[in-house]
């Protein structure tokens, strides 16, 4: 997995809420086999029009947010659908880092998953991410994992969360499964233990 | 013994390693797999030259975007689906998981199929690649939704990493009144909590009015946890619980079956348990509903107006503005005058065989007056089980399209898509912006209702049919 330390970059604001996955990357493109490849897909029915042509308003088809690597958004973002093209799409466009009040349980774990920082932030600290983001490509956003920080051009920091293990794992770009791997020993052991307490799993 | 919750029981019973840092690796009793999040996880197995780890606990079934007209017995057209159930059927094979084909009769959907077959069983935890996991928690089972990532972390190692939940108390008082369904159940706490309401939080659903439910109800209720942003939802199991798994092909048997059960009756919350969070809702006081918006959480009554978007706060002001105009609504509208054009009755949410009799009793003797009617039974057992009722009939001579088990039009990632405009009563669990079709417009209700609208050609309130 790609290391993920620190970031500075432009922000694309998306001032909605509740932001599903199926919005993220619509279903017609879950039938791929592959994971890469659908940043072109990112958002389709919010920036493309029934004919593929580009919708001039959406955010990521304005010139200047066209190499967004940051995108900040509403509450409750990443809900509904668990698919993981989701950050695979965000990813596939250049974004590394999301930034909005909340999100969907599933996502958030899936975007540690690829190499995608979610930052959670208090919505009044959002807000004033969300306005910066508005003044276009001058105005780039700095990402700090190791300090856990996000700064505005303006100078403005802020601190985030993350949980530790994952932070560790992005910074490293660690696989988790060769990590979990190296734990068979105690999966085995437990395994024989459920064995015997319940014989019918 | 500190008391516990039910979540808490399960938690502890599976819990194969704690790191010095707190994290933990969760072991997986049941892993579901479906053809549209698992190529890529198959893929990274081979890739890295590993193996599933526990076939015996894989189990396999394509449904998201398989056709369900009779003609996919001859093959599926769609060039990228086909590729998609075939890349299921080949991993499968060479990993050696337990199948059921596109042709098999046990076959339908993954939520469907595995507590159908006996493979969900109470205390079992239980994930799959697909958010509507939360369905198994019907029968007291941990059982929640993963990325594809995790996918192939538990197909390498049958462990998921994990963080514990909180503990979240949904309690249903009383009884419910005639015409209101598990949907309407599910519905309200979600239009009650809001889509992130569940967000960090395990979810048990108690109370009278849900031990009252059937095991059929149950799943409902379990299914749309997710809906309200848990990360599962889950019911003690009890009599009902162990009369539905019992004999099943999978379940235990004999010997075995008497120690499951001496176990599977110690699964409940204690009494002095702790809750981070309560809600508690008066089953008589819930109506049936229908959604109005995109997002779950837009519910009303059926005898409601859709409302103003000035009556909201926040960013959800916009939002609903946006929905509004999306879904073709004016504030102030009576929600029983919506006309409709399409009906879908099927999907893991409500494909099973008590909500086809529900609809049936509806339907019995009367014509459609939507455009297209669809029944989408949710495997091909309950498709089998409704026609030796008599049900298939009676849905066929109503004018409704008799159709193969899978998804269908909950996700429309197969044929049956909307069209820009077009408005469905829709059994399914989402509502979202072209969730069923780009442009097309969901509103979310329960069998009964959505027969109801068919009969009536617009939402309708299922208590003046009764
Ligand atoms: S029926 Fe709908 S919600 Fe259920 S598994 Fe299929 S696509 Fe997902």
């Amino acid at each position: 997995m790609e290391k993920f330390e620190k970031l500075s970059g432009i922000a694309a604001p998306l001032p909605l809420i509740n932001v599903d996955t199926d919005m993220i990357i619509p279903k017609q493109f879950l039938k791929t086999i592959k994971r890469s490849g659908l940043g072109i897909n990112l958002f389709d029915e919010m920036r493309y029009d029934d004919d593929g042509n580009e919708i001039p308003d959406f955010v990521l088809n304005k010139p200047q947010y066209r190499d967004a690597q940051i995108l900040v958004a509403g509450d409750n973002f990443g809900c509904g659908s668990s698919r993981e093209h989701a950050p695979w799409a965000i990813k596939d466009f250049g974004i590394r880092c999301v930034i909005a009040p909340s999100y969907a349980d599933i996502f958030y774990n899936n975007c540690f998953k690829n190499g995608i920082l979610p930052i959670a932030l208090p919505q009044d600290q959002v807000d004033v991410l969300m306005k910066e983001a508005e003044k276009g490509a001058n105005a780039r956003i700095e990402v700090d994992l190791e300090a856990q920080t996000v700064s505005t051009s303006d100078g403005e920091v802020f601190a985030f969360e993350v949980d530790a293990f994952k932070k560790h794992c992005l910074l490293e770009g660690l696989d988790d499964i060769g990590l979990t791997l190296a734990k068979a020993d105690a999966i085995d052991v437990f395994e024989a233990r459920a064995a015997q307490a319940r014989p019918w799993v | 013994m500190s008391p516990k919750t039910l979540y808490d029981k399960i938690w502890d019973a599976h819990l194969a390693h704690e790191a010095e840092d707190g994290t933990c690796l969760l072991y997986i009793d049941r892993h579901l797999v479906h053809e549209v999040t698992s190529p890529q996880a198959f893929e990274g197995l081979r890739m890295a030259n590993r193996t599933v780890r526990a076939p015996d606990k894989t189990i396999a079934v394509p449904d998201h975007n398989v056709p369900t007209t009779p003609d996919r017995v001859h093959g599926i057209e769609n060039p990228e689906s086909r590729i998609q159930v075939e890349a299921l059927d080949k991993n499968a094979e060479d990993f050696g998981i337990h199948y059921y084909p596109v042709n098999d009769v046990r076959q339908g959907i993954v939520h469907i199929v595995g507590p159908e077959q006996g493979w969900t069983l109470p205390g079992m935890t239980v994930v799959c690649g697909d958010s509507h996991t939360a369905t198994h928690g019907a029968f007291g089972a941990l059982a929640h939704g993963i990325g594809t990532s995790e996918v192939e972390h538990v197909l390498a190692t049958q462990t998921l990493i994990q963080t514990k939940s909180k503990n979240m108390k949904v309690e249903i008082t009383g009884k419910l009144a005639p015409g209101v369904t598990a949907k309407d159940i599910t519905l309200s706490v979600i239009g009650a909590t809001g889509t992130a309401g569940g967000t960090g939080y395990v979810i048990e659903y108690c109370g009278e009015a849900i031990r009252d439910l059937s095991m059929e109800g149950r799943m409902t209720v379990c299914n749309m946890a997710i809906e309200g942003g848990a990360r599962a939802g889950l019911i003690a199991p009890d009599d009902k619980t162990f009369a539905y798994v019992q004999g099943r092909p999978h379940a235990p048997k004999g010997a075995q079956w008497e120690a499951a059960l001496n176990w599977w009756k110690t699964l409940y919350s204690d009494d002095d348990a702790h809750w981070d969070k309560v809600v508690t809702l008066k089953g008589e006081e819930i109506a049936p509903v229908v959604t109005w918006g995109t997002s779950p959480e837009d519910v009303l009554p059926i005898n409601a107006e859709v409302p103003d978007p000035s009556s909201f706060a926040g960013g959800k002001v916009d939002a609903v503005k946006r929905a509004l105009d999306y879904m073709g609504l004016k504030p102030g509208q009576k929600l029983s005058e919506v006309e409709i054009d399409t009906v879908f009755i099927g999907s893991c949410t409500n494909g099973r065989i008590e909500d086809l009799r529900a609809a049936a009793e509806i339907l019995k003797g009367k014509k459609i007056a939507v455009k297209r009617a669809m029944i989408v039974p949710g495997s091909g057992l309950v498709r089998a089980q409704a026609e030796e009722e008599g049900l298939a009939d009676i849905f066929k001579e109503a004018g409704f399209e008799w159709r193969l088990a899978g998804c269908s039009m909950c996700l429309a990632m197969n044929p049956d898509q909307l069209s820009p405009g077009e408005r469905c009563a829709a059994t399914s669990n989402r509502n979202f912006e072209g969730r069923q079709g780009r442009g097309g417009r969901t509103h979310l209700m329960s069998p009964a209702m959505a027969a109801a609208a068919a009969v009536t050609g617009r939402l309708t309130d299922i208590r003046e049919m009764m």
